[in-house]
């Protein structure tokens, strides 16, 4: 089957079998391998992408049910190649990754966090990242990272007012 | 050709046919050139290129290469940093290329926590005798002494004020003969600028913006994608499939059996599915029949291993490791005396990124990219199962998502090299997380049937265990072995430590920290019942029965010379440091301290804990001392391993466990085999090195073997509830 799919702001046609999952679609079709496979069962959060800015589990949404929803993915989280967003700003800054496997899917899932909540304490940032396995256990970068983060954001947006 | 293109460009195969390797029989340790250095590495560029690592071009780029696998230890930031700091370059101009396999690296074994000791001082004099390579240069250009010459951000100054850059120097500095070992000078290390500082690791924006840098991202043109399933049982092997009906399914381009080849850890027979892409073929996989013969290992479940140790516990152990004094007279004499059994399961590596492999077999020639950890070991296998010559092996090195011991081993490797002998196009092996849990090479379970005995003056004189583990052909399963210098013998009079193994056709593999990271838990927290018995303060009696001397010396084959005196000094200070003692807690709330001695490191922490009454554990803070000598090399690095370890530990503790039932492992994926998350995290984590003089060591490990004792012993003085199984998901902690 043809789909035509919104991602990273472009239009892509891939020909797959409707039941393709996301995750796959990105990585095997669009060459976009920054969305990882870890379990394909929506446990550890390696494969998180948003969708319609809503983070989601690329490993179990089928192509099929996706329509014209916006896909973004880790590649296309910064608007401009240039400037890295906030979140990946900050992990690059504090140098959170160990491995590197599942950050794409702990930057997507902070990301999304902070839209939400842009200054969150522990308890949110524990709530909003619990789904999100990290096998180096990097949890404690993780939790300075978004606080960071939320500094960058807050004053990147004094910066523009 | 002869011996003058060695000095000149040599790509690998033609290095290789130079020199005759097979195998890796013959070692080149370092490959400093002994003779002129090369003028042209790549032709027209003529770079100056002193030994393999280093490589600096007339526009004055500098790339360093890193010859490690990295994993997410961090050694391709902190290997080359060292070389940096001799060579006088700022870390931002400097680019880090992945080194490829290939002997001229010398070693490039990751494991063991081995990278920085067994490079540290190599590394030092890398960089330095490019340093003194290029002063030299500069000097004669200006007709001066070197010693009026000093090197400085990439560039000669001399005490005129004259300045020349690397990249003009370097057409000279290649005609120069690279000087021996005694003519360099090694930076003092107080003059130190990078080593220390805290340096985000070299791939971090590449990481963070989702570019390719895994095995798992590797793509080729006309790549196709493997699937490989292997029998639930081990050592089970394939009676038929239903190859036909596979190969009609959509994209699906070719199924076939391979028989397995040598051990249970190498090449196991399977069927392999070949498709157009990832997804085609785990399609197809759902529908896959096989036949198996799963043979005499499906009759083995952990539950009847369990009971059998227990029923043979007070007999004599099949080995007696060590006996001093006379425990037995020394348990009936004891004014106070314990008795408990330590028990633990076998557990899974659960790298993230599953494993796989892509090959291109071409014209006799196997091409790999992989995130293996001991590229050596995996390409002797290859040679010898598959029989590729050593000489036609080309290896790339990718990141790995995750090692942990599991990469030590190449079962995937030398799948997907075998699938590629029968594919016509480059081919990679994806495993599901199934097949990695199902498939991994497990840290074995183990149990301790424990005695003390404290005297009358509260001093522990009696220690007995008896060791029940895991193995196969005759020894034990990676860090199953407990050796007769484990804490704490020498240190307990009369003391008795025997060993038997149960014979299992389970596969076996070193996992973080292998043995050490659960005989520290048994160690830490028996001794700590020991003093709980006496109504001892527990960190008076564990610094008490370490006693007074510095040395202990390594006794027998694979012993360890233990330095008390270090261990001693870094339960001090984490004492210090966490202020054990001085808190006063809340029913529910408690401190413990843990502490051990592995991979060249001495580690201590100190754990506080809240038990809520329902029995919920959350973690509160650790504090961590850590003696790995004289120079912390990349401090982010270095604090992230040490908070990764101990969250790691922590994970093992509280929720880590297979079953093996019938021979083959029960839990799928992460739904069933939970690993710690942020929520578990503890609040608080405080890493403090001690600086002392000794070498350098790594940190890959050392920092994991005391926080599950540290944890347990909090948690008994918060709730005197002793823990004696891992996993804390099987263990009640409520009170009232």
């Amino acid at each position: 089957m043809k789909y035509t799919l919104n991602v990273n702001g472009a239009s892509h046609v891939v020909d797959v079998a409707p039941d393709t999952p996301i995750l796959w679609v990105l990585r095997d079709h669009l060459d976009l391998v920054g969305t990882k496979f870890g379990c394909g069962v929506g446990q550890c959060g390696a494969c998180t992408i948003h969708l319609n800015g809503v983070p989601s589990r690329s490993c179990m949404t089928p192509v099929s049910t996706v329509g014209r929803m916006r896909i973004t993915t880790i590649e296309g989280l910064a608007a401009d190649a240039e400037k890295l967003h906030p979140v990946q700003q900050a992990w690059c800054e504090l140098d959170v990754a160990q491995c590197g496997y599942c950050q794409a899917g702990q930057i997507m899932t902070a990301a999304a966090l902070l839209k939400d909540n842009p200054r969150p304490n522990d308890e949110d940032i524990d709530g909003a990242m619990a789904g999100n396995l990290c096998r180096c256990a990097t949890y404690m970068r993780i939790r300075s990272g978004i606080k960071r983060a939320a500094e960058l954001a807050g004053g990147a947006k004094e910066a523009t007012q | 050709m002869n011996a003058s293109t060695l000095s000149g460009p040599v790509n690998r195969r033609d290095f290789l046919k130079l020199t005759g390797l097979a195998g890796g029989g013959f070692a080149l340790a370092f490959y400093i050139r002994s003779g002129p250095a090369a003028a042209a590495a790549d032709g027209a560029t003529g770079s100056f290129e002193p030994n393999a690592f280093i490589r600096i071009s007339p526009t004055g780029a500098v790339t360093i290469v890193s010859k490690q696998p990295e994993m997410g230890q961090g050694v391709k930031t902190s290997l080359p940093m060292i070389i940096a700091e001799q060579l006088e370059v700022p870390w931002k101009e400097i680019k880090i290329e992945q080194g490829d396999f290939d002997q001229k690296y010398g070693g490039q074994s990751a494991g063991g926590s081995n990278s920085t000791p067994s490079n540290y001082d190599h590394f030092h004099l890398l960089g330095a005798t490019a340093r003194t390579m290029l002063v030299t240069a500069a000097a004669q250009t200006w007709g001066v002494s070197p010693s009026e010459c000093r090197a400085e951000n990439a560039a000669v100054h001399h005490t005129s004020g004259k300045t020349l850059k690397y990249g003009q120097l370097v057409a000279k500095a290649s005609a120069l003969p690279v000087p021996a070992k005694e003519q360099v000078t090694l930076k003092d290390p107080k003059d130190f600028k990078l080593l220390g500082q805290r340096i985000s690791q070299v791939d971090s924006r590449t990481i963070a913006t989702g570019g390719p840098l895994f095995g798992i991202d590797m793509k080729l043109p006309g790549m196709v994608y493997a699937v490989y399933e292997k029998c639930p049982a081990f050592g089970g092997k394939v009676v038929s499939a239903n190859l036909d009906h596979i190969k009609r399914l959509p994209g699906v381009k070719d199924a076939f059996i391979i028989e397995g080849r040598g051990g249970v850890k190498e090449l196991v027979p399977g069927v392999a599915i070949i498709a157009d892409s990832t997804w085609a073929a785990f399609s197809a996989r759902r529908q896959l029949k096989v036949t198996w013969d799963e043979g005499k290992v499906a009759e083995e479940s952990w539950d009847t291993f369990v009971a059998q140790a227990r029923a043979d516990a007070g007999k004599a152990g099949a080995t007696q490791l060590r006996k001093d004094g006379d425990p037995d007279a020394s348990l009936k004499s004891a004014t106070t005396t314990i008795e408990a059994e330590y028990l633990y399961p076998f557990i899974s590596h659960a790298n993230l990124e599953p494993q796989n492999t892509t090959a291109h077999w071409r014209d006799g020639v196997m091409e790999l990219w992989t995130p293996a950890q001991i590229p050596a070991r995996a390409a002797e296998i290859v040679t010898r199962l598959l029989g590729v010559p050593a000489e036609k092996i080309i290896m790339h090195l990718t990141r790995a998502g995750g090692g942990f011991g599991r990469r030590i081993s190449a079962d995937y490797l030398v799948e997907t090299a075998a699938i590629a002998q029968k594919v016509n196009a480059p081919v990679k092996l994806t495993w599901s997380r199934e097949d990695d849990l199902k498939h991994d090479h497990y840290r074995p379970g183990g149990l301790h049937f424990l005695k003390g005995g404290v005297d009358a003056q509260g001093k522990p004189v009696a220690w007995k265990n008896h060791f029940f583990t895991f193995g196969e052909g005759g020894s034990p399963g990676s860090g199953g072995s407990l050796h007769r210098d484990e804490l704490p013998a020498r240190c307990i009079p009369n003391f008795q430590s025997e060993q038997t193994m149960i014979s299992t056709g389970w596969p076996m593999g070193p996992w973080r920290a292998p043995g050490s990271c659960v005989f520290g838990w048994v160690f830490n927290s028996f001794v700590d019942e020991m003093a709980h018995a006496a109504g001892r303060d527990p960190y008076q009696f564990h610094l008490e029965m370490l006693g007074n001397e510095k040395m202990l010396p390594a006794e027998g084959r694979g012993g360890r010379e233990y330095n008390l005196e270090r261990l001693r000094n870094v339960m001090k200070f984490t004492a210090e440091k966490a202020g054990l003692g001085k808190k006063k807690f809340a029913k529910g709330q408690g401190a413990g301290i843990g502490y051990y001695f592995s991979h060249r490191g001495y580690f201590a922490q100190v754990a506080e804990v809240t038990v809520s009454k329902d029995g919920m554990l959350k973690v509160d803070r650790v504090v961590c001392g850590c003696d790995i000598g004289a120079q912390v090399v990349n401090l982010s690095g270095a604090e992230n391993q040490v908070e990764g370890s101990v969250i790691d530990g922590l994970g093992t503790l509280m929720t880590q466990e297979l079953n093996i039932e019938r021979g083959r492992v029960v839990q799928s994926n992460f739904h069933d085999y939970p690993l710690i998350r942020i929520t578990d995290a503890p609040t608080k984590i405080e890493t403090h090195f001690l600086k002392t003089n000794y070498p350098t060591t790594g940190l890959g490990e050392p920092a994991l073997p005391p926080v599950a004792g540290a944890v347990c012993n909090a948690i008994f003085a918060a709730t005197g509830k002793r823990v004696r199984q891992m996993p804390l998901s099987r263990v009640d902690l409520s009170w009232t």
